[in-house]
């Protein structure tokens, strides 16, 4: 029998440049999965896109074959009438998208949004639609589907969004999904959850499904065949179990290895020396005041609550949680950004056996100084260097600021910045837009690292990177930590990438650390219901180890619903109690 | 309910501002020193005409000009007792002209609403022609449409409005027949409205609009073509492509609800800039608003003539910013329950 799909032969190319799509074979059957995995700029998201032909307008579709359906409806979809594909789109294929923040029109409800789909191609009334609508809403795990019907997309949570986006694609019953990085920008417990709602709904329905993206884990987790693509070229394809079981080609060998992984730990670290600490934090808590607007009354958000966290002197100390879990916040406060609430207490020692000095209550000349020992690496690197400053200006500003050095040695600084972290010094002329995703982190760095500090704040430094890039930074990280013997506090929303640069690991939720112990303990003895969801959420590139979805439930939900001896009861937690050496959970005794 | 609350809220915030809003205007006019008729009595005085100055005197004390600032404030608005007892703006009592030699309400009587008139129809004019045209040039941005459109927008706001009035006014007449000058034929001023008013004043509107809308429409044409084409680059367009929306239903459902706001939020900008720049417009083109008023109490320091006008134009900024205010609580969802988020 025929594929449902089959791509042949097929080219994209933009203007008279090279095609960035070239010569792409696949094929799709019913109720199978096909990955597309590659870097970005490996044209896996033009090819998912050409399929429906929503492409950029200066995008040319210069070859190739796109057929699709079964027995005599079947037919090019590049031959199709720009009508003929509209009915095709949305009704018998569908597509997700990877920011579900910014895929839903904010000014419409999602009720409305989802039942367009029925009410276009399906000529139903109003009435009838939602009727499918809301148990659509309820297969995809939505508690109240009347609520969500009525709700506008600012309403809801990241992954509610993508629920409520996998619902539309879905109402329709179409017989190919096609999910481009579906949960690239969701939590790594929320990214678990979703992937199994789209597992199951295939199974209920039979439909195919192409899935984009550069994570082996999810591949792992959800595909049947494979194709890795590279410079627009496919590298190597098959079935998932081959290829990821025993990948043939060099480019698929390097994804592979660049993967960042959960290790196998065999014996708990011993606990990190505790005697020179650069940075600590006492029992710090930090609310913010929401005012509702107008007359009505203000709320209260506990941003964190009761941190302590010790952070000794060349260590890597690590705060791993989900989104508004108050890692950043801590991060904020511990670089003085913010100050936290009565009673809390930042410490900061320069220098081995200094007397340490209070961050939040610093004068205004010792503020210079700190603000001169602990710099900042920010997530972004596409926004946080200005494109209209050439590198040397955004290298050598720093230093302005802080009146060190004359002109000659502020430059001479830079190049020796730029030398460090891999770059050529060359560069310095150049502007910020001619650099790669991983040279502007790199940039990044080099300008935290020009006033020479002594602690380097990261904030999720390597999750807007590819993961190739990710893995590079993360050793350049380490070779600077060796060679200037910074302290990091590493801020990330991913056990994986901090289980190889931390020397000890916080768990966050909800404001509240509920596990800290060294990253070895923490992977060979996980206590909290929380951690262990975390570890089991984390998509491995073994398609003989699936994702524990009920072990992530179990721990991914309110912390409510924890198990007796981890449970909130409202605001109140249990206490952090130290069960070994060097391990603390959150827990009733 | 919440709706009612906000449009409370705001009606309340409006009345405050005009508060303000008068201090601050009577105050300025009465910055530069001196006043109208003690500026006449030393004209006066100077050409020995002692009876004049007699009756200026006396009007000084009649319209408390001899009184401090802000006693002349109070007055003005009308909650202390002046020479006449209470007799200011809450009393409907909008003052003398001392420039006409008449009651403020009189000068500016019929000139008021047509002003309101001429300025609505700009408006309108401005939002039918800049909505069609912006949509357009953006949703066909890069082809002969969006460049047609763009060179006509420049166009109209390159020109000097009071040349573009006289040429309207030339080839208007010359090929349409259209009147010159004024906003209704010379027979009906002053006669109560009739069927034959109505049509003169229309005729007559049709070049005022044109030339007072023009540079509002392009440069609102502009700006809307701008948010468009930010919108068209959005997510959520490419999932409404996914789903098989036709183009022009895509188009208006999504993106143009977007780009709406700032098009919306310019309605308050845009009332008071028409007033003041439709001036120049009004003295050149001979319409009977109140800029040639405004112009002329500006330049003698006829303070109550001048303070009214630009109460008037305050009071129709205020108007219209609460308008597009009302209006973004009702499109913008986000705005509306804006207080939820947090």
């Amino acid at each position: 029998m025929a594929p449902l799909l089959d791509v042949r032969d097929l080219s994209i190319g933009f203007g008279t440049a090279p095609p960035v799509v070239a010569g792409v074979n696949f094929s799709v059957s019913a109720g199978e999965t096909l990955a597309l995995v590659g870097e970005s700029g490996s044209g896996k998201t033009l090819t998912c896109r050409s399929i429906l032909r929503i492409l950029p307008g200066t995008a040319q579709l210069r070859r190739g074959v796109i057929e699709f359906g079964t027995g005599a409806s079947r037919t090019d979809l590049l031959k199709l009438s720009n009508r003929d594909i509209r009915d095709i789109r949305g009704d018998r294929i569908s597509m997700i998208f990877q920011e579900p923040m910014r895929s839903l029109s904010p000014l419409h409800r999602i009720g409305n949004q989802v039942a367009e789909v029925l009410t276009l191609h399906r000529n139903m009334s109003a009435a009838e639609a939602k009727k499918d609508v809301l148990a659509t809403f309820e297969r995809v795990g939505f508690a109240d589907a009347e609520r969500a019907f009525r709700a506008y997309p600012f309403e809801m949570s990241g992954g509610m969004r993508q629920r409520a986006m996998i619902a539309m694609a879905m109402v329709a019953k179409p017989d190919l999904l096609i999910a481009d990085e579906p949960t690239t920008a969701l939590d790594v417990t929320t990214q678990a959850q979703v992937l199994g709602l789209m597992k199951d709904l295939q199974r209920d329905t039979g439909m195919a499904m192409i899935l984009v993206t550069h994570d082996l884990g999810v591949v792992a987790n959800m595909a049947d065949s494979v194709v890795v693509m590279n410079k627009g070229h496919v590298m190597e394809s098959g079935p998932a179990a081959a290829v990821l079981g025993a990948p043939g080609h060099g480019y698929t060998k390097k994804l592979f290895a660049a993967a960042p992984m959960i290790p196998d730990v065999a014996t708990p670290a011993a606990p990190v020396e505790q005697d020179d600490l650069i940075l600590e934090l006492n029992k710090v808590c930090k609310t913010y005041t929401v005012r509702a607007g107008g007359w009505r009354a203000t709320k209260q958000v506990h941003a964190c609550r009761d941190v302590s966290l010790k952070l000794p002197r060349g260590k890597t100390l690590a705060v791993v949680g989900e989104s508004g879990s108050g890692k950043t916040t801590c991060a904020r406060i511990a670089l003085g950004a913010e100050n936290p609430d009565e009673g809390s207490e930042v410490l900061f020692r320069p220098t081995p056996g200094a007397e340490p000095v209070c961050i939040n209550q610093l004068s205004r000349a010792q503020k210079v100084a700190f603000q001169k020992q602990a710099q900042m690496v920010f997530q972004d690197p596409y926004s946080s260097l200005s494109p209209r400053m050439r590198v040397q200006e955004a290298l050598t500003e720093p230093m302005e600021i802080h009146r060190i050095g004359d002109r000659i040695a502020r430059r001479d600084k830079a190049a020796e910045m730029l030398r460090w972290v891999g770059l050529n010094p060359d560069m310095l002329k150049r502007y910020p837009h001619a650099f790669s995703g991983g040279q502007r982190q790199r940039l990044s760095i080099a300008r935290a690292l020009t006033l020479d500090p002594v602690l380097l704040v990261c904030d999720e430094p390597t999750s807007a990177l590819d993961v190739s890039v990710q893995e590079q930074i993360l050793i350049l990280l380490e070779r600077i930590q060796e060679g200037m013997g910074l302290s990091y506090l590493f801020i990330s929303h991913d056990l994986a990438v901090v289980a190889r640069i931390a020397d000890e690991v916080a768990v966050m939720r909800q404001g509240v650390v509920v596990e800290q112990a060294p990253p070895e303990t923490l992977f060979y003895n996980p206590r909290h219901p929380y951690t262990k969801a975390l570890i089991a959420a984390q998509p491995e590139p073994d398609v003989t180890r699936p994702i524990d979805l009920a072990q992530v439930a179990r721990g991914a939900g309110s912390p409510s619903d924890w198990p007796d001896m981890f449970r909130f009861d409202g605001l109140n937690a249990p206490d952090l109690i130290q069960i070994e050496p060097g391990h603390k959970v959150r827990c009733h005794v | 309910m919440m709706f009612i609350r906000y449009a409370a809220y705001r009606l309340l915030t409006m009345v405050l501002t005009l508060i303000v809003v008068s201090m601050l205007i009577f105050v300025i006019i009465n910055l530069p020193p001196g006043d109208y008729l003690s500026n006449q009595i030393a004209e006066l005085r100077a050409t020995g005409q002692a009876e004049g100055v007699a009756k200026a005197e006396f009007l000084r004390k009649e319209y408390a000009l001899d009184r401090p600032l802000y006693q002349q404030y109070l007055i003005w608005v009308g909650v202390i007792p002046g020479p006449q007892g209470f007799s200011g703006l809450l009393q409907g009592d909008f003052g003398w002209s001392f420039e006409f030699d008449a009651p403020v309400a009189e000068i500016v009587g019929d000139a008021l609403w047509l002003t309101v008139l001429v300025n609505l129809a700009a408006v309108l004019f401005v939002y039918l022609v800049a909505l069609p045209l912006g949509v357009l040039a953006a949703a066909r941005s890069a082809t002969w449409v969006d460049y047609t459109t763009a060179f006509i927008g420049y166009l109209g706001l390159a020109t000097p409005n009071f040349l573009l009035a006289l040429i309207l006014f030339y080839y208007g007449h010359k090929y349409l027949g259209l009147p010159i000058g004024g906003l209704m034929a010379p027979e009906y001023e002053g006669e109560p409205m009739s069927l034959g008013k109505v049509q003169s004043i229309l005729v007559h509107l049709i070049v005022p609009t044109f030339v007072i809308g023009t540079s509002g429409a392009a440069g609102m044409m502009q700006r809307l073509r701008a948010n468009m084409l930010d919108e068209l680059s959005k997510p959520y367009v490419e999932t409404a492509m996914a789903k098989g929306l036709a183009p022009s239903r895509l188009l208006t459902k999504y993106p143009l609800r977007m780009a709406f706001n700032p098009f919306v939020a310019d309605i308050g900008n845009l009332l008071p800039a028409m007033v003041s720049g439709s001036v120049l417009v009004s003295v050149v083109l001979g319409l009977q608003t109140i800029g040639p008023a405004l112009l002329t109490a500006l330049k003698s320091q006829d303070q109550f003539l001048a303070a009214f006008v630009l109460m008037f134009v305050a009071l129709l900024t205020l108007i219209g910013t609460m308008i597009s205010d009302l209006l973004l609580v009702l499109l913008d969802p986000r705005i509306r329950y804006g207080a939820r988020e947090g």
